[in-house]
C-alpha cells in the first residue's frame, strides 16, 4: 500500500510574532519554523500503519529553510521516500496554489491513501486536505483520530464535539485530515537522523506553474488588542494564594 | 448580482450546533452591508423543525436519507449544487469538523475564493481572521464573486442569531445517488464517567504547564479541597493523562462554570472558544504574554507548583 | 580436527557488550566480580528490575534483550555512586547506564517528559523550550552591564558559560545574579554568550542522546571560536564536566573551571570584602558532578569557611559518599516517571540528612539543586525553616 503524507512548516509560536514593514505579512527576521503539529501526527499515523501493514510511506513538502531536517527526521522514524517541491513555490504559497501543485505531482505517484494534518495555524484560505482531495477526485474526511485498514476497507474515527466519535468508512484511494495519531509523535534520536542524512536522499521535483487563485488578498495584519487584560494578582505564590482565597470568597465559591 | 448571504447550518443528532447561531449573527452583519437576505441552508432528513428560531430571512431545506447525518461527500455535493445554482454573495461555513470538511472541496471545484478562521465581519464587509494561535489577526476584503467563509466562534453571541419568529422554509430538491464513497457506520459515545464537566460550576483545568501526569495530583487535591472538578486542555488528554470526558475545547466539551481556574494553560483558540461562557476565568501561567490573560478576568504569573499547593493548604485550613 | 563452518552473527547482548569496550576503560567490564556493591549503593537500585550488577550479569548470560524490555534504567540518575564504589573500577555510569539509555532511545522507548526536554534542547538550545532570544534576560538591570559577547564585541579574560537553568529558571536566576555581583566586586573582566549559548548537552548525553550532545557541543564550539577569552568558568558542574572531559574529544578544548575553583583561587582578594556576617549553621551538599566525578571537594568549603559568622557542618554522607539530589542523568526530566515508581524523591532523603544534623542552610553548588531541594523542603514537615542557597548566594549576601 502506498501512503503519501504532505507536510509543511509553520511559524513557531514560542517566539513572539510581529508584522513586517509591508503590513501584510509576518516579519521573518526572528521567525522560527516548526513542523505543523497536525502534520507531525499525520507522519506518526503513517508510520504506525506502515508498522501494521508494511505500507510504503512518502513524505512530501516544499523546499523552505528547515525542510531537510524535517524530512530526514521522518525518514529516521521509518518513512521510505522523501520529496520536496522546488521552484517558485519556495517563496511562500497559499494552500490553493499548493494544493494544485501537489495534485499534479501526486497523481503520478498513485497513492492509496493520503494523510495530512487537518489544518495549520497559519492557514488563511482553508486547509490543504479537502482542496487536494477535490483536485485528485478522492473522498475526504477530516478531524481524524484513528485509522484502520483491513484489506481495502478504510475505517476512521472522526471527532465531533463532546468527545463523540463518528466511525466512518471510505473507499480507497482516500484523503484524510489528521487531528491526532493513535499515539503522540515518537521521539527520534539525533544520531538516527544524522545517519539518515548520510544514507537517504531527498528527491527534488520542480513546480513549473503556480495558480494561487481562490485565496483572499490580505489588506493588513495586526496583533489583537489585549484590551481587557486580566487583573494581575501578585507573582508571589503565597500572596497570590491569599488574594485568590479572598476572590473566591467574594464570588461565593468559598 | 445576488447579494444574499447563505449560512450552512450545522446539526448533530437532532440538535442545532451553537456555531450555527453564531454564523447567523455574522451573516446579519454581512447582509446589512451587501443589502441582501440571510438564507439558512439546512440539509437533513425530517429535519425541517430544526430551523425554528433562526435569525434568517428564509430557510432552504433539503431532505434526503443520505443527508440524515453529516457525510462529507453527500453534503459537499449538495452544497456545491445549491451554491452553483443560487450564486449568493457569500456562504458562511462553521470552522468545525463539519464545515471544514466540505468548504475546501467546494472552493476547489467551483473555483470560488475561500477565507478561513474569520472571527468578525466589519460593517463595511471586511473580514477579520484570527490565525497563529490567536496571536495574529488578518483583514481581508470580501472576495468576489461568491465568498466562502469559515467562521470561528468568539466574535458573536449565539443569542444574536436567534429570534422568536421562525423564517419561512422552502424545500428544494437534490440529486443524490447511492454509491457514495463515504459512509457513516456508527456514532461512538465517549467513555461514560461520573462527571459531566459541562454542568460543573467550579472547574480546575490543567494544561501543558502541568508537565507530568503525576503533577495532576496537585490539581486533584485542590479540586478536592475546594469542591471542584478537574478538567484539561488537549495536550494533557492526548498524552492519556486524563480521559476525553475531561477535555475542554473544540473537540471536547464547552463549559460554563461560575469559576474556571486555568492552570498552566496558554490560551489557544481551540481551548478558549469552549470556556468563554464562564463567569470568571482565573489564569495561572508563568508566561506574562500568554493569550489566556486576554480573556481571563484575573491572572497571576506565580509558579503553579508553588501556588497550587499553597492554595490547597490555605483552603484546607479555612474549611477545617 | 574438523571445524564447523557455522557463521556467527553476534547476538544483541554480544554486540552491546562489544560496544562497551569503546568507552574509556571499557574492557574492565570483563573483570566484574558480581560483588553487588554497585546495585547496593545505587540510590534507586532497589526499584530496578535490573540494577547495574544484574545488568552485567544479563550481558554475560546473553539475556540483555530482556533488560532492554524493562524501562527501569530510566531510574538511573547518573550519580556515579556505582562507578565510585566498584572494586574493579568499571566505568558503569558512563559505559553501561548511558549506553543502555542510548539503545532504548534509538528504539524509541523514551518517557514523554524526557522526550520534550530532548526535543526542546534540539530546537531551542535549552530543555525548557524557552526562546533563545531571552537567554540573557536575567542580566537586565545589572550594573555594571553584563558583557554579552555577540553584542559588545571585545576580548575578555573570562567567558562565563551560564547554562540553561541559571539562564531561565526564576529561582536559579537569583544564583546567576549573585555570581555576577561577586565577579563585579572582584573586578573580573568577564563576558557571557547570551542568546548564542546552547545547552552544554551533558545531561542530554547522560540521558542517552549522544547525537544531540554532539550537535550542541559543535554549536557551542563554533561560537567559542568567534571570541577571545583566556578561560571559561561556569556555575554548573554538568557544564563543567562537559567542557572539561567531553568537549576536548570533539576538538573543543579550553581551560575551564567551576566558579568555586575560580573564586577559591582568589580567596585572598575576596575574603576582605566579605564584611556582612551570615550567622547560620551551614551544611554543604557535594554535587555529584563536582565532587564524586571531578574530585572538587575543598574549594567550595574554603569559600564557605571564609564567610564570617558561618559555621560549617557535615552531613553523614559527604564528599565521595554524597547522596545525589536526583537531577542528573535526565532525572530533572523524569520526575513524574521516577515518582510513579519510587514514591520517594532522592532530594527528600538529602533534606532529611540536613535537618538531622541541625543545619539552618543547605548550601549547594549546582543549578539543579535549589529548585529540587526547595521542593523537597516543602514536602517535609520537619524541614520547616531550612533554607537552600547556592554558595555564591551566601557570598553575595556576605558582600553586603
Amino acid at each position: 500500500m502506498n501512503i503519501i503524507v504532505p507536510v509543511k512548516l509553520v511559524p513557531d509560536l514560542v517566539e513572539e510574532l510581529s508584522i513586517d514593514a509591508s503590513g501584510i505579512a509576518l516579519d521573518t527576521a526572528w521567525l522560527r519554523m516548526i513542523i505543523n503539529e497536525f502534520d507531525d501526527h499525520a507522519i506518526e499515523q503513517a508510520i504506525l500503519l506502515k508498522e501494521k501493514t508494511g505500507a510504503h510511506v512518502t513524505i512530501l513538502s516544499t523546499n523552505v529553510e528547515g525542510v531537510d531536517d524535517l524530512l530526514f527526521a521522518a525518514a529516521a522514524k521509518g518513512a521510505d521516500r522523501l520529496i520536496k517541491l522546488t521552484g517558485d513555490i519556495e517563496s511562500g504559497v497559499n494552500n490553493h496554489a499548493l494544493a494544485r501543485a501537489m495534485a499534479t505531482i501526486i497523481r503520478d505517484l498513485k497513492p492509496d491513501l493520503i494523510m495530512t494534518g487537518v489544518q495549520a495555524h497559519n492557514d488563511l484560505d482553508g486547509s490543504i486536505g479537502p482542496q487536494l482531495a477535490e483536485h485528485l477526485g478522492m473522498p475526504y474526511i477530516g478531524y481524524i483520530s484513528g485509522v484502520n485498514i483491513t484489506g481495502d476497507k478504510l475505517i476512521v474515527r472522526k471527532e465531533y464535539p463532546g468527545g463523540l466519535i463518528g466511525e466512518m468508512q471510505a473507499s480507497l484511494p482516500a484523503l484524510l485530515g489528521i487531528q491526532a495519531a493513535e499515539q503522540p509523535p515518537r521521539y527520534v534520536a539525533i544520531s538516527k537522523v544524522r545517519q539518515m542524512m548520510k544514507t537517504m536522499s531527498i528527491e527534488e521535483l520542480e513546480v513549473t506553474s503556480l495558480d494561487s487563485s481562490g485565496a483572499p488578498i490580505v489588506n493588513r495584519m495586526f496583533q489583537p488588542e489585549s484590551g481587557e487584560r486580566a487583573t494581575m494578582l501578585s507573582e508571589n505564590a503565597d500572596e497570590a494564594a491569599n488574594q485568590l482565597i479572598n476572590l473566591l470568597k467574594e464570588l461565593g465559591t468559598l | 448580482m445576488n447579494q444574499d448571504i447563505f449560512v450552512t447550518i450545522e446539526h448533530l443528532r437532532g440538535k442545532v450546533s451553537e456555531i450555527s447561531y453564531i454564523m447567523l449573527a455574522a451573516a446579519r452583519d454581512l447582509a446589512q452591508g451587501t443589502g441582501g437576505k440571510v438564507v439558512a441552508i439546512v440539509l437533513g432528513q425530517n429535519a425541517q423543525s430544526l430551523a425554528s428560531n433562526f435569525n434568517a430571512d428564509m430557510v432552504l431545506y433539503v431532505d434526503h436519507p443520505l443527508l440524515k447525518d453529516f457525510n462529507p461527500e453527500a453534503y459537499q455535493k449538495t452544497l456545491t449544487g445549491i451554491i452553483d445554482e443560487y450564486k449568493p454573495r457569500a456562504v458562511i461555513f462553521g470552522h468545525t469538523t463539519i464545515g471544514m470538511d466540505t468548504v475546501g472541496g467546494i472552493s476547489a471545484q467551483l473555483g470560488l475564493p475561500l477565507v478561513s478562521s474569520v472571527r468578525t465581519i466589519e460593517v463595511n464587509g471586511k473580514l477579520i481572521s484570527q490565525i497563529c494561535g490567536g496571536k495574529i489577526m488578518a483583514e481581508c476584503n470580501l472576495p468576489e464573486p461568491t465568498a466562502l467563509i469559515t467562521l470561528v466562534p468568539g466574535g458573536y453571541k449565539p443569542e444574536q442569531g436567534q429570534i422568536t419568529q421562525s423564517p419561512p422554509v422552502t424545500s428544494i430538491p437534490v440529486q443524490l445517488e447511492d454509491g457514495l464513497r463515504i459512509k457513516l457506520n456508527q456514532y461512538i459515545e465517549p467513555e461514560t464517567s461520573d462527571v459531566d464537566i459541562s454542568k460543573e460550576p467550579l472547574l480546575i483545568a490543567v494544561g501543558r504547564g502541568i508537565q507530568t501526569q503525576d503533577n495532576i495530583s496537585l490539581a486533584e487535591e485542590l479540586a478536592q479541597a475546594i469542591g471542584g472538578v478537574v478538567c484539561a486542555s488537549r495536550p494533557v488528554v492526548d498524552q492519556g493523562w486524563l480521559p476525553t470526558s475531561r477535555l475542554v475545547g473544540k473537540s471536547g466539551s464547552t463549559v460554563k462554570p461560575k469559576v474556571y481556574l486555568a492552570i498552566g494553560i496558554s490560551g489557544a483558540p481551540e481551548h478558549v472558544e469552549a470556556i468563554t461562557g464562564s463567569d470568571v476565568i482565573i489564569a495561572i501561567n508563568t508566561d506574562p504574554i500568554a493569550p489566556i490573560f486576554n480573556i481571563a478576568k484575573y491572572g497571576t504569573t506565580a509558579d503553579l507548583f508553588d501556588l497550587v499547593p499553597a492554595l490547597t493548604e490555605q483552603i484546607r485550613n479555612i474549611k477545617g | 580436527m574438523a571445524t564447523t563452518a557455522i557463521s556467527h552473527t553476534p547476538s544483541f547482548s554480544e554486540s552491546f557488550f562489544n560496544s562497551l569496550y569503546k568507552v574509556e576503560n571499557g574492557e574492565r567490564f570483563r573483570t566484574c566480580l558480581q560483588c553487588g556493591s554497585c546495585s547496593g549503593v545505587c540510590p534507586f537500585g532497589y526499584l530496578m528490575d535490573y540494577p547495574p550488577g544484574r545488568m552485567i550479569a544479563g550481558l554475560r548470560a546473553d539475556e540483555f534483550d530482556l533488560v532492554m524490555e524493562t524501562d527501569t534504567v530510566w531510574m538511573c540518575v547518573s550519580c556515579y555512586a556505582c562507578a565510585q564504589i566498584c572494586p574493579s573500577k568499571i566505568p558503569i555510569t558512563a559505559g553501561l547506564m548511558t549506553r543502555t539509555k542510548e539503545e532504548l532511545l534509538l528504539a524509541g522507548n523514551v518517557p514523554s517528559e524526557l522526550q520534550s526536554a530532548l526535543e526542546n534542547s534540539q530546537r531551542y538550545g535549552n530543555p525548557m523550550g524557552e526562546s533563545p532570544r531571552k537567554r540573557a534576560d536575567w542580566a537586565m538591570g545589572i550594573q555594571p552591564q553584563v558583557t554579552v559577547l555577540g553584542r559588545d564585541r571585545r576580548p575578555v579574560d573570562v567567558l562565563w558559560f551560564v547554562g540553561d537553568y541559571p539562564s531561565y529558571h526564576p529561582r536559579v536566576q537569583l544564583v546567576t545574579k549573585s555570581l555576577a555581583k561577586v565577579l563585579n566586586a572582584l573586578g573580573i573582566n568577564f563576558g557571557i554568550l547570551g542568546p548564542e549559548e546552547n545547552s552544554d548537552g551533558d545531561t542530554q548525553r547522560l540521558a542517552g542522546e549522544r547525537g544531540l550532545f554532539e550537535m550542541l557541543a559543535e554549536k557551542n564550539g563554533r561560537i567559542f571560536s568567534k571570541y577571545q577569552f583566556e578561560r571559561i568558568i561556569t556555575s554548573d558542574p554538568h557544564a563543567y564536566n562537559a567542557l572539561k572531559n567531553e568537549y576536548p574529544s570533539l576538538g573543543i578544548s579550553y581551560p575551564v573551571q567551576h566558579y568555586t575553583q575560580f573564586l577559591a583561587e582568589r580567596i585572598d582578594q575576596l575574603k576582605p570584602l566579605l564584611k556582612q556576617e551570615v550567622q547560620a549553621a551551614v551544611t554543604y551538599h557535594d554535587p555529584c558532578y563536582l565532587g564524586r566525578v571531578n574530585g572538587i571537594f575543598n574549594e567550595p568549603r574554603i569559600l564557605l569557611e571564609a564567610i564570617p559568622g558561618l559555621k560549617l557542618i557535615e552531613m553523614s554522607h559527604n564528599q565521595t559518599s554524597s547522596l545525589c539530589c536526583g537531577g542528573g542523568g535526565g532525572g530533572m526530566w523524569l520526575d513524574g516517571f521516577q515518582w510513579e515508581k519510587a514514591h520517594a524523591r532522592l532530594s527528600e532523603w538529602r533534606v532529611h540528612e540536613a535537618v538531622d544534623i541541625g543545619a539552618n542552610i543547605l548550601a549547594v553548588a549546582c543549578p539543579y539543586e535549589p529548585p529540587r531541594f526547595e521542593d523537597a523542603v516543602k514536602m517535609i514537615q520537619q524541614a520547616g525553616q531550612l533554607e537552600v542557597k547556592d554558595i555564591v548566594e551566601l557570598l553575595a549576601e556576605a558582600l553586603g
